[in-house]
């Protein structure tokens, strides 16, 4: 066992893979200063500087996958995926099922997701449900070093396009550098569990489309991801006290989505709450939603989500974020109605 | 405009961000925080030729430009620290900050402000003949697609546009000609527009050429291209972990340099070449980041244009108290707005 931080464990992952695999590059913006150890060791030839171009270097990023690279895109924020949409929506999703199947892009987007450091609304967006709505893509969210490495490392094997998400909050690296600079004059409502953990050695590959119980219970299941698993473990541990039983799952993995493990807790329980960084209309929350429809289940039904564009100052950014209490009052309403 | 005007100007903006460095070092202000310190010049040079009616459309380093369009100071300083009195109710935040009276617009999105310009432009030639836009980028942003789209969106529209290319020599931590190809005045010479180049740490020159190519605009001769270079005292952003190394690479940049060591000795990867490849080019951006930040460096724009006024030097003193004391209030009237609030 290794004690790493989530974004540590990212690194990792990434490194041990390079040193299998030779078809495996890294490019980004600052991509030698920013991911420095990497440059050290595998060269320029193999890690790229990228310039200010997303919508160029994820376009060639598909190119160069189509003819035989395997290569890791990494992003700032998953908010700058906007510039590069066509190069992700239109072209590394559509090439496997526009070539009949015969033509695949294996290739890894890096993208540091989510807010609550004051960053403002255009650089704390999860966009998860946004990506996941795309056919042809994978969307994967670790919640915890482990997961981070696991999902990484099953992401590098993986034979078509992977949108690996880190949340922000979670990795003290992404931490020090957006939110901190170097100040001790500022603190962050980071869940302990989820910025440091430890990763087994030799790791494991997580796979795709499993969801992992991280709390068992029999009221009511909260379903959620990233950041919302350590609240809602939290929210979790403070209803027990009010003779509430929480069971809380950690999605991991939007495409391909485990609606088993959702719709098996949903039934078992009755109710369903989600509990969702991104936003709350035409995304994840109401795709649980319909899942569970679809299984013929009628659960109970919540979401606590974001619902309006993120506001830059701290106090309405924590209240506009899926918060303890919040996930607490939605609960008690499930479970009291 | 006279010399004494401008440097008030360039103090203004100067006094400003290292008010707010005093702000974000404190924890008031969250987030990320790039400060325009060393583009005085430029911001003094431009903004002060626009007048009422003009766009103005700016990226995450904006406050120079706006403080010299005279944005109210308090508002943007309540804005920065989370107010509802903020210039936008506390909800934008610094890369975010919108003035719809000055038809003035910021991105945190690189390359953003160049089609935001472009459409200023057009609907001021449509709606207030004889105004015009400026767009302010960084040479960085130059090769965003969005920006080189709007070079030529703005030759095939004429529109009265001028695009302020400040070239500080960086990419973030990147050195940007390492990522830049050809000369940026020959690329947008290429689009088919008229291109100069200026010396951005000379407040006189840029005003001058400027005044050319906003007047050119006005008179409907269409968009204009304008590089200028200046230092980037305060690094990409505050508290930036490269030039916290480049100062101190025993005690803040100890953990990097162990983990690129321990990489570089690590068995698999690269050969011998790539790897030597990799520390000498990670040497040399440490080596140029510490260079590049010492206040005191000749090209600071505000030591040259101390140096022009040295015969006006009551006057300018005169200016540098009057400035102290606007931004002084500034911040009182900022930090009593956020106090009220608290108590509330």
């Amino acid at each position: 066992m290794r004690e790493l931080s989530l974004g540590q464990a990212v690194d990792r992952a990434i490194e041990d893979a390079m040193a299998r695999d030779d078809s495996i590059v890294f490019m980004g913006e600052d991509a030698p200063m920013l991911r420095a150890p990497l440059f050290a060791r595998f060269g320029a030839d193999r890690v790229l500087a990228t310039p200010i171009s997303e919508a160029a270097f994820f376009g060639a990023a598909a190119g160069a996958a189509m003819a035989g690279l395997r290569p890791v895109v990494e992003l700032y924020m998953v908010d700058f995926v906007a510039v590069a949409l066509d190069a992700v929506l239109n072209h590394m999703a559509k090439l496997e099922t526009f070539s009949g199947g015969s033509w695949k892009a294996p290739l890894v987007i890096r993208a540091p997701t989510g807010a609550g450091y004051g960053d403002g609304g255009q650089h704390g967006q999860s966009l998860w449900g946004s990506l996941a709505s795309i056919p042809g893509l994978s969307v994967v969210v670790a919640s915890t070093p482990a997961d981070a490495y696991g999902l990484m490392t099953t992401a590098l094997a993986h034979d078509g396009p992977v949108v690996f998400m880190e949340p922000k909050l979670l990795s003290e690296e992404w931490l020090e550098f957006l939110g901190r600079g170097g100040r001790n004059t500022v603190s962050f409502n980071v869940p302990a569990e989820g910025r440091m953990g430890e990763v087994p050695d030799p790791p494991h590959a997580t796979p795709f489309g499993s969801a992992a119980v991280r709390r068992e219970g029999s009221d009511l299941t909260i379903a959620s991801l990233a950041v919302g698993v350590h609240r809602a473990l939290e929210a979790a541990t403070r209803l027990h006290d009010q003779a509430i039983d929480c069971e809380v799952i950690d999605l991991r993995s939007l495409r391909p989505l485990d609606v088993t493990t959702v719709t098996a807790s949903a039934e078992k329980t009755g109710r369903l709450l989600v509990v969702d960084e991104d936003y709350r209309e035409f995304g994840l929350s109401g795709e649980l939603a319909a899942v569970s429809l679809e299984a013929g289940l009628a659960p109970r039904f919540g979401r606590v989500c974001v619902e309006d564009t993120l506001p830059y100052a701290r106090h309405l950014e924590d209240e506009a974020l899926p918060n303890v209490e919040r996930i607490i009052t939605a609960a008690t309403a499930l479970v009291s109605s | 405009m006279d010399l004494p005007e401008l440097y008030r100007q360039m103090m203004r903006a100067r006094t400003y961000e290292l008010a707010v460095e005093d702000l974000w070092n404190t924890g008031l202000i969250s987030g990320e925080m790039h400060l325009g310190t060393g583009e005085e010049a430029v911001a003094a040079g431009v903004v002060t030729h626009l007048k009422d009616g003009d766009g103005l459309a700016l990226t995450h380093r904006c406050s120079p430009a706006l403080v010299v369009r005279g944005v109210p100071l308090a508002a943007m300083l309540s804005e920065m620290l989370g107010s509802e009195n903020g210039l936008c109710r506390g909800r934008g935040g610094h890369m975010h900050l919108f003035s719809k009276e000055h038809l003035a617009a910021t991105s945190g999105i690189v390359g953003a402000s160049l089609p935001t310009a472009a459409g200023f432009a057009l609907a001021n030639r449509r709606l207030r003949p004889g105004t015009v836009a400026v767009a302010f980028t960084g040479a960085g942003a130059m090769n965003q697609g969005m920006a080189l789209e709007t070079l030529n969106l703005a030759v095939a529209w004429e529109l009265p546009l001028v695009i302020v290319c400040i070239d500080n020599g960086w990419a973030i931590t990147t050195i940007s000609t390492a990522v830049t190809g050809g000369d940026l005045v020959e690329r947008a010479t290429g689009f088919g527009m008229r291109a100069e180049s200026v010396n951005g740490r000379d407040v006189r020159a840029v005003h001058k050429i400027a005044g050319k190519l906003i007047e050119r605009a006005r008179r409907g001769k269409g968009p204009s291209f304008l590089l200028a270079s200046c230092p980037r005292l305060d690094g990409h952003i505050l508290g930036d972990k490269l030039i916290r190394m480049a100062k101190k690479p025993i005690g803040e940049g100890k953990d990097t340099f162990s983990k690129v060591i321990t990489a570089a000795m690590s068995r698999g990867g690269g050969g011998l070449k790539d790897r030597a490849g990799s520390m000498t080019q990670i040497m040399s951006v440490m080596a140029r980041a510490r260079r590049g930040t010492a206040r005191e460096r000749r090209g600071d724009p505000i030591i040259s244009a101390r140096k022009a006024m040295k015969k006006l030097e009551a006057e300018r003193e005169r200016i540098d108290a009057e400035v102290a004391a606007e931004i002084d209030k500034a911040v009182s009237d900022a930090l009593a707005d956020v106090g009220k609030n608290n108590d509330a």
